[in-house]
């Protein structure tokens, strides 16, 4: 079966060696949840070949030249907002920023107008971060440009599940049967979302760790196992993701203390003595050094999060081309 | 001469125990005779094949007035109700100002008889500003005509404050309409708790929020003896709460709305806000349980919750857009559709929960078709097929989930007393 070992074979770039019998035909990427093994795996085969343009000296493919780019994020992000940016500037696109501060949206413009100004100014894909889930989906009914979700309240972070997913490949190949443990604040996170939903469609087993106030309501019904004991299963794991705590955000009536949080759930350099050698480690950033991580742990032989970054690049840059491509296919049939 | 006649309908009028084909006299404004009439009137409907009940009664809407009316006026509100068969609503307090003492009680009253289509009743909010912290004028809110007291919008949250609340409304022998949300449970929530909440990544409502101050309201009733009545109920929980109290005889009386009875939380995968209200679609177990609980009894009247919304703001995110959805002109077909086409109920049973229960909780005397009593009819076709069309709603808003939907029974015919204040032309039963 051409597919399978296409998939095992996970380092293949995707110019050369791989079947292409796929063809990527989503103007949007809105969430995970819907995608099917095959697109899951098109986009990092696509970014695979991506990879080698941050390796050039002249940092640039014309894929998306003449094209416009916006990022509009209505939530304060430097990091994914700067991996867009960089992203669509690698592939020769104009890039607009938009925040929402100081913008029209602080006069309380709303996001159908919003969108639909920019829209009438001449843009093809929208970058969108915004604290309501479903923010995406409306706005791809109401524009025509596409549309990626960078983040939308606590439903999906499509494109850090994807490099999250991505980093896995590259270090395991397989991703089928591989221990995946998502740790922290699950119940007010995209990012563990997105995973889990990739990771199960590729065939990895999830276990979702942290303390029962912070794991999501129905949680049972989602495709993972849920533990509140994280020695317990530690030494089983294939791969720890990190999750950030934002003690901000939850407020201490769901939580004591940070310090009673890095006890229970930071990953110490004691806690990784109970992990495989081997073992994975992988967080989203930004870090809370000595609260989810202690540094040592951040900075040691297991971490890969300063390849998530890089490998965040060439998956957006994956993300830009594929919707574009989608985009001008659809444009070309209906003339 | 009498001046209306109806002949030969079905007339189910259950605070007579009457279900019966016969005919309906009414005189200056009043139901003269009910039985077989000779043919003399100045206008004559035939109502054969058709359903007459008296006025239905929905005693939970929000009218919008004063301070809202780009979103609903009190006689667009009444041109809605009338146009959905209704010829008496209450109006919910929550408006801006809010109805909180006796001017603005008065004002509805006196915005409804410039209207002179349904009847309009009032109720007062149970505290001033509808803060739940100090008793409102409920006194001067009775003689400016108020018929219960609620917060609706909100419940309240303190429960010393609604404990003085149902001691207090006793002396009026009126009823405290309660908005069960316990805040704490349920704050910045956007749809219910649950596997979809998770999924679409939206903060959750726990169905707590709604039992836990039922429960509350339950036995601060049992120890004042005021007159509790539960809006919007929405769980199996509250269902099994309400059970409980009337089995102690407790005086708790409860409301069921459209939705609640047709629409669950799957239905906010599309995160359209026409799906978004409060409280919020449950699961299919809640549906079977309330419309189990209309059946038994523990359900004793069917209201709407009409709310007008501007399109602007129900075009916005679901987490940002407003709760609420109208409903009024459609809600009889969906009743039907939720309870008798499903043969939970039969007529009877359906015309008792709005007419004569409604009107007994709020002390009106309304609901009947007993001679001398305000000839306040409604003509029910129960064969008619028609698709609602929310573009052509009489309410000034739009926000309605049941576009397109095809329902197969239509109030053909709505008289306020006497008067005859909708028509449906294309019905041909009609002369």
């Amino acid at each position: 079966m051409p597919q399978e070992t296409a998939d095992k074979a996970g380092l293949k770039s995707a110019q050369g060696k791989t079947k292409q019998k796929f063809t990527w035909h989503r103007k949007h990427l809105l969430s995970l949840q819907d995608l099917t093994r095959e697109e899951l795996v098109h986009i990092m085969d696509t970014a695979e070949g991506f990879m080698d343009v941050s390796r050039r000296s002249i940092k640039k493919a014309p894929a998306l030249r003449g094209k416009v780019v916006v990022n509009l994020f209505f939530e304060d992000s430097t990091r994914t907002r700067n991996s867009f940016t960089l992203a669509a500037s690698r592939l020769s696109a104009d890039v607009l920023e938009f925040t929402a501060t100081g913008s029209s949206i602080s006069k309380g413009e709303t996001l159908r107008d919003t969108a639909r100004n920019l829209e009438a100014m001449g843009i093809d894909i929208v970058v969108i971060r915004h604290n309501a889930g479903g923010a995406p989906h409306l706005l791809s009914e109401c524009i025509d440009a596409c549309v990626i979700n960078a983040g939308d309240g606590y439903h999906e972070h499509p494109t850090q599940g994807l490099l999250d997913i991505f980093t896995i490949r590259q270090l395991r190949q397989d991703i089928r049967g591989l221990k995946v443990a998502i740790v922290g604040d699950i119940a007010h996170s995209r990012v563990a979302r997105s995973n889990i939903w990739g990771l199960h469609t590729l065939g990895a087993q999830v276990y979702l760790v942290g303390p029962p106030t912070l794991m999501p309501s129905a949680v049972d019904q989602l495709p993972v196992t849920v533990c509140h004991n994280f020695d317990e299963i530690i030494g089983e794991m294939d791969v720890l993701n990190m999750l950030r705590v934002q003690f901000e955000r939850i407020g201490s009536s769901v939580f004591p203390s940070v310090l009673e949080y890095a006890r229970l759930f930071g990953l110490t350099v004691e806690r990784m003595k109970r992990a495989r050698p081997d073992v994975i480690v992988m967080h989203p950033g930004p870090i809370n050094r000595g609260l989810e991580l202690e540094s040592e742990v951040a900075d040691g032989p297991n971490s890969t999060i300063l390849r998530q970054v890089s490998n965040g690049l060439a998956v957006r840059m994956a993300v830009l081309f594929l919707v574009n491509q989608a985009a001008t296919l659809e444009k070309k049939k209906s003339k | 001469m009498a001046e209306l006649l109806i002949k030969e309908g079905r007339i189910i009028d259950p605070a007579n125990n009457l279900d019966t084909v016969g005919d309906l006299l009414v005189d200056k404004g009043k139901i003269a005779q009910v039985g077989k009439v000779p043919d003399t009137a100045q206008t004559i409907i035939s109502a054969h094949g058709l359903i007459v009940t008296p006025g239905l009664i929905d005693m939970h809407v929000h009218l919008r007035e004063p301070g809202d009316e780009e979103e609903e006026t009190i006689a667009s509100g009444s041109a809605a109700a009338v146009a959905g068969g209704f010829t008496s609503v209450a109006c919910m307090p929550n408006t801006n100002p809010p109805i909180d003492n006796e001017a603005t009680v008065d004002f509805v009253y006196r915005q409804a008889a410039c209207a002179g289509l349904a009847n309009v009743f009032a109720t007062g909010a149970i505290t001033k500003g509808r803060q739940g912290k100090e008793l409102a004028e409920m006194g001067q809110m009775v003689r400016g005509g108020a018929v219960a007291f609620t917060d609706d919008g909100s419940g309240v949250q303190n429960p010393a404050v609604m404990l003085r609340a149902l001691q207090y409304v006793r002396m009026f022998d009126k009823a405290i309409l309660q908005h069960c949300q316990d805040n704490a449970f349920s704050q910045d929530g956007a749809m219910t708790s649950g596997y979809q909440a998770t999924v679409l990544g939206l903060p959750g409502m726990s169905p707590l929020a709604e039992e836990l101050m039922l429960y509350r309201d339950v036995q601060l009733a049992k120890q004042t003896s005021g007159r509790l009545h539960a809006q919007h109920l929405s769980t199996a929980g509250a269902v099994q709460i309400i059970n409980h109290a009337k089995q102690q005889n407790i005086h708790i009386t409860a409301e069921v709305t459209p939705h609640h009875l047709l629409l669950t939380d799957q239905a906010c995968q599309s995160y359209d806000p026409n799906y978004k209200m409060n409280p919020p679609l449950r699961t299919q177990a809640d549906i079977e349980a309330l419309r189990q609980a209309v059946a038994d009894g523990t359900v004793d009247c069917l209201a709407s919750d009409h709310a007008p919304h501007l399109r602007s703001e129900k075009e916005l995110e679901f987490l940002n857009a407003p709760f609420g959805i109208i409903s009024l002109e459609c809600a009889l077909g969906l009743y039907v559709k939720a309870l008798i086409d499903t043969k939970i109920i039969a007529w009877p049973r359906l015309v008792e929960m709005m007419t004569i229960n409604p009107a007994r909780i709020l002390g009106i005397d309304k609901g009947t078709l007993t001679p001398g009593a305000d000839a306040d009819i409604t003509i029910i076709d129960p064969n008619h097929p028609w698709r609602v069309e929310v573009g052509k709603f009489k309410s000034k808003s739009r926000n309605c989930p049941y576009d397109g939907w095809d329902l197969n029974c239509r109030a053909v015919c709505t008289i306020v007393g006497g008067k005859v204040q909708f028509q449906l032309k294309s019905d041909p039963c009609l002369s």
